[in-house]
Order: C-alpha cells, then sequence, then structure tokens
C-alpha cells in the first residue's frame, strides 16, 4: 500500500489525500451537527432529531437539502462581491487547516496532507483569516445586526487569539518546533497537559471564543442580534459559514490534541489500537466537551466577556509563558 | 467574580448538571408513535349518540346551540313522522353542525343537552388543510347505529330519557385507558373524505 502510494507523482498524492481528508471532514460535520443536537437534547431532557432515519441518522442529509432548495438572498443595501466573497473566506480557510492536521504517525507521509515544520503556524494563520470571513460578511451585509456582529468578532478574536496563541508558545517551548507531529514526538515521554496544564485550561477557553461557540458566541447571539454576522445570509451561503464553524471546530479540537494530549499517542501503552483511532477518539472528546459547554453555559456579557480575555486570560497566559521559559532556562 | 472559588464550584456543579442529565429518564412522549392516556373526561371532538335501537337521542331542542359560549353550534329541528322518524320524541335534528374551530371545548353543550345527547370524546386529532373540514355535521358527529346505548324514554311525550346524565360518564366509542385509539382514527378521516362534499 504504501509503496503504491509512493509510486504515484506526488501532486497526484497530494489531490488524493486532500479528497479524502475533505471527505473525512466534511462527514465528520455534518455527523457533529447530529451528535451535537442529540447531546443537546438530551442533556436538556430531550430525546433531540429522531424522525429523519433511524436515531435520526438522516437528519444530516436532509438538512444539506433543505439548504440547497432555500432561496439565496442578496439585500439590495449588501456590498455584492464581498458579500458572495465571505462565505468562502470562511470555509476555505477552514478547510485549509486540515492541510497540515498530521492524524497519526507520519513516516511515509501517509497520515497528513502536507506534514510541514510550520504547522502550527500555518493553522493559526489561516484561522485568523478566517476572521475576515466573519468581519467581511457582517461589514457587507448592509444591515444593522450583521455589522454589530462582525464588530464584535474583530474585537473578540484580536482579544482572544493573543491569549490562545501565548497559551501555545508554551508548549512550544517545551517542543521546541512548531511542526504539529514534532510537537507530538515530543509528547512520547509525557502529555503536555500535565506541564502545561495552565495553558490547556487557557487554550481550550480562548478556542471556544475562537470558534464563536456558546458561552462565547456573541458574533451570532441570537437573542440581541437576530442572528449576527450572518443574518442576511440563506440558503447555501449560510451553510458555507455553518459548515466552517464546525469544520473551525474539529480544528481546535485537533489542535488541543496534537499540543496537548499527545496527538496519535495512545493511552495506557495501548499500542495496538491504531494512531488515527487515538486521534479520532481525543478529537471527539474535545467536540464533546464543546457542545457540553454549549448545553451548561448562558452566554457571557460582552463586557465581561472582553474583561475576562484581557484582564484574566491574558495576564494568566503570559505567566504561564514566563514560567515556562524560566523552567526550560534554568532546568534545561 | 468577587469569589473565584465559590465561582469555580458553580461552574462544576453546572457542568455535573448537564452531564447526569445525559443518563436522565425523558419525560418525552414521542407522540404519534405513542399516545398519551387521557384524563376519561377529556374534552375533546364531539359526538352525537343514540339509542340502543338505533334512533338519535337528539330532539332537536337547540338548548346546546343556546348554551355554546362560543355560537359554535347550529342545530335546525325536524318534525319526526311515523314513516322515517330520527329520534323517539316528536322532534329530531335535521341538521346539526358544530365548527369545530369556534369551538372552545368546554362542554356546555353536553351540559345543556336534555337527552345526553351530544358527547365530547376524547378525540383531538381533528388537523385538516381545509377551513370547511371543520364543520362536522351529522355525517361524522353520528355515531354508528350499533354503537348506540340506552332505552329510548317510556314516555316519548316527555322524551327524557332515563338513563339521562349518565350517558357522558361513558363514552362507549374510546377507551379512555387506551388513549387514542388507532383503528378508529382511519375510520374518521374516512369519514371526513366522505363529508367534505356536504
Amino acid at each position: 500500500m504504501l509503496t503504491l502510494l509512493a509510486a504515484l507523482p506526488w501532486w497526484l498524492l497530494v489531490v488524493l489525500k486532500s479528497v479524502v481528508v475533505l471527505a473525512i471532514v466534511i462527514t465528520t460535520f455534518a455527523y457533529a451537527m447530529l451528535f451535537e443536537r442529540k447531546v443537546m437534547g438530551w442533556m436538556q431532557l430531550r430525546p433531540g432529531p429522531n424522525r429523519t432515519g433511524p436515531w435520526g441518522l438522516l437528519q444530516p442529509a436532509a438538512d444539506a437539502l433543505k439548504m440547497m432548495f432555500k432561496e439565496d438572498l442578496i439585500p439590495r443595501t449588501a456590498d455584492k462581491p464581498i458579500y458572495l466573497l465571505a462565505p468562502f473566506i470562511s470555509l476555505l480557510t477552514a478547510m485549509g487547516c486540515f492541510a497540515v492536521v498530521p492524524f497519526s504517525e507520519t513516516s511515509g507521509a501517509l497520515w497528513s496532507v502536507g506534514d510541514v515544520n510550520a504547522g502550527l503556524l500555518v493553522i493559526f494563520a489561516l484561522g485568523s483569516m478566517g476572521i475576515y470571513g466573519i468581519s467581511l460578511a457582517g461589514w457587507a451585509s448592509g444591515s444593522k445586526y450583521p455589522l454589530l456582529g462582525s464588530v464584535r468578532s474583530t474585537a473578540q478574536m484580536i482579544s482572544y487569539e493573543l491569549a490562545m496563541t501565548l497559551s501555545v508558545v508554551g508548549v512550544l517551548i517545551l517542543a521546541g518546533t512548531t511542526s504539529l507531529s514534532g510537537i507530538v514526538h515530543a509528547q512520547y515521554r509525557m502529555w503536555f497537559i500535565l506541564p502545561q496544564l495552565l495553558g490547556f485550561a487557557i487554550y481550550l477557553t480562548t478556542a471556544v471564543a475562537e470558534t464563536n461557540r456558546a458561552p462565547f458566541d456573541l458574533i451570532e447571539a441570537e437573542s440581541e442580534l437576530v442572528g449576527g454576522f450572518h443574518t442576511e445570509y440563506s440558503g447555501l451561503r449560510f451553510g458555507l459559514f455553518f459548515i466552517a464553524e464546525y469544520l473551525n471546530m474539529i480544528t481546535v479540537s485537533s489542535l488541543a490534541t496534537l499540543l496537548f494530549l499527545g496527538g496519535w499517542s495512545p493511552f495506557f501503552g495501548l499500542t495496538m489500537i491504531p494512531g488515527i483511532i487515538w486521534f479520532a477518539i481525543k478529537v471527539a472528546f474535545f467536540l464533546f466537551v464543546y457542545i457540553w459547554l454549549r448545553a451548561t453555559m448562558p452566554r457571557i456579557r460582552y463586557d465581561r466577556l472582553m474583561a475576562f480575555g484581557w484582564k484574566i486570560l491574558l495576564p494568566l497566559a503570559t505567566l504561564n509563558l514566563i514560567a515556562t521559559a524560566a523552567y526550560i532556562a534554568v532546568v534545561g | 467574580m468577587r469569589n473565584p472559588l465559590k465561582n469555580l464550584t458553580a461552574l462544576f456543579v453546572g457542568f455535573r448538571t448537564t452531564f447526569g442529565f445525559l443518563f436522565a429518564k425523558q419525560p418525552t412522549i414521542e407522540y404519534p408513535s405513542i399516545k398519551k392516556r387521557h384524563a376519561p373526561r377529556f374534552h375533546g371532538l364531539h359526538e352525537l349518540r343514540r339509542y340502543e335501537n338505533g334512533q338519535e337521542r337528539c330532539i332537536g331542542c337547540e338548548l346546546c346551540s343556546i348554551a355554546c359560549p362560543a355560537n359554535a353550534i347550529t342545530v335546525i329541528g325536524t318534525e319526526n313522522h311515523d314513516g322515517g322518524r330520527l329520534s323517539p320524541g316528536e322532534r329530531g335534528a335535521a341538521r346539526y353542525e358544530i365548527d369545530e374551530l369556534r369551538c372552545i371545548f368546554c362542554g356546555l353543550c353536553e351540559d345543556a343537552c336534555p337527552t345526553d345527547a351530544i358527547v365530547l370524546t376524547p378525540r383531538f386529532e381533528m388537523a385538516d388543510y381545509r377551513r370547511g373540514a371543520f364543520v362536522y355535521a351529522k355525517d361524522r358527529l353520528l355515531v354508528p347505529p350499533e354503537a348506540g346505548v340506552g332505552a329510548t324514554p317510556v314516555n316519548p311525550a316527555n322524551g327524557i330519557p332515563a338513563d339521562l346524565g349518565t350517558v357522558a360518564q361513558r363514552k362507549s366509542t374510546v377507551d379512555p385507558d387506551q388513549g387514542y385509539d388507532a383503528t378508529h382514527r382511519g375510520s374518521i378521516l374516512k369519514h371526513q373524505r366522505r363529508g367534505l362534499a356536504g
């Protein structure tokens, strides 16, 4: 199998791997959505979707069909080219992140599309680009609520991205590399969640804010802003934002797995289970935490969100960074 | 943020609560497939009763129509003739119509009826796409002849049945313990389709 793949020209291999990864990730998105609605339902003492197919398993297909046949509405006041472009910025950056995620041990470069040595930076860069999608969508919609949503998104992203990046620098110092597979290799002795518990907590919190998920979903706070940045979007264009949001969720979950939970490295030395399964289990765990969080926490007030980001998370992340750096400098 | 430790414990209590609900029994009744057991005197769709010999209980007195706070009932009475009598008394209902969209299901018609002819059943699934389908006439309100209960009044001129006041309790066509019987629903639908022309 490996030799067969190695015989292919590199570009064909990349295309093949991209298609496979996207297919898997989009399927994961579809069922993450169903999973979220199911788990949220159970947590709220109701069964969740159960009418489409056994156990509601066809719900994603039904939703996709609904999205496709909805009217694609463009407001008269919209800045048309940007309005049309915005969802694609969101989606493409969200999809692009998976190009550098190593899903398992990458010997022979089988388990990632491109295991670049600056993988972490690529993901952060693409993540920051994705915010343009949201900001521009709100701006170009030409109406009030989306604008408020996009203003919020800009402020929130800047505040939380700082703390997020700082929380990850601790891991970089410990691993000494920005290559995602290199970071995982550095964790074979000990997962970074132990020395970087604070960094992990900060990362998890800021990741929720970065992906606009409850309780930090101020950007699309339906109780105040109708739908926030995507108020004016309908049909498939809204669907693209929706996919992007979930892909971002999967990305930050993958990143949390790679940076803190040892990526594909197994629990208790259970090496007979392949690395990809371990990776999937860990990502699924983070996705569950996301849903759990959404079902538990009420949306935070905007000024408190800002205060929390700047006055608590950022100082804590800085402290974590300084402590880690000092430890490495002293102990080595 | 005044007491961070207390806030943090509150956070964990919240997470524990939602996680506990994950495994709790859901109170949801999956309605179309599983139906809830009704209270025995649930006020639902009306029914016009008959005596056990098949004659209609309704004597066309319009008391239900007068009692109705929503003006939902229209009764047009007629004289009975020995040739083709509707009811044991002198009069019967030529037309009896209830607009179920106006009806507030208070049951005052049931109370007003001197012969226990009009009775509220526990049936409640009356949804339809057409407004006109909610005006129920005799063709859909009357129970089938074999479903009649009670003997006709001894004195037809007086017209008061012996079992007055007990018929409403004997909602014989629907078993309240079984909830809403699915087979009956089919027959109602058939009736509806037939009744629409009239």
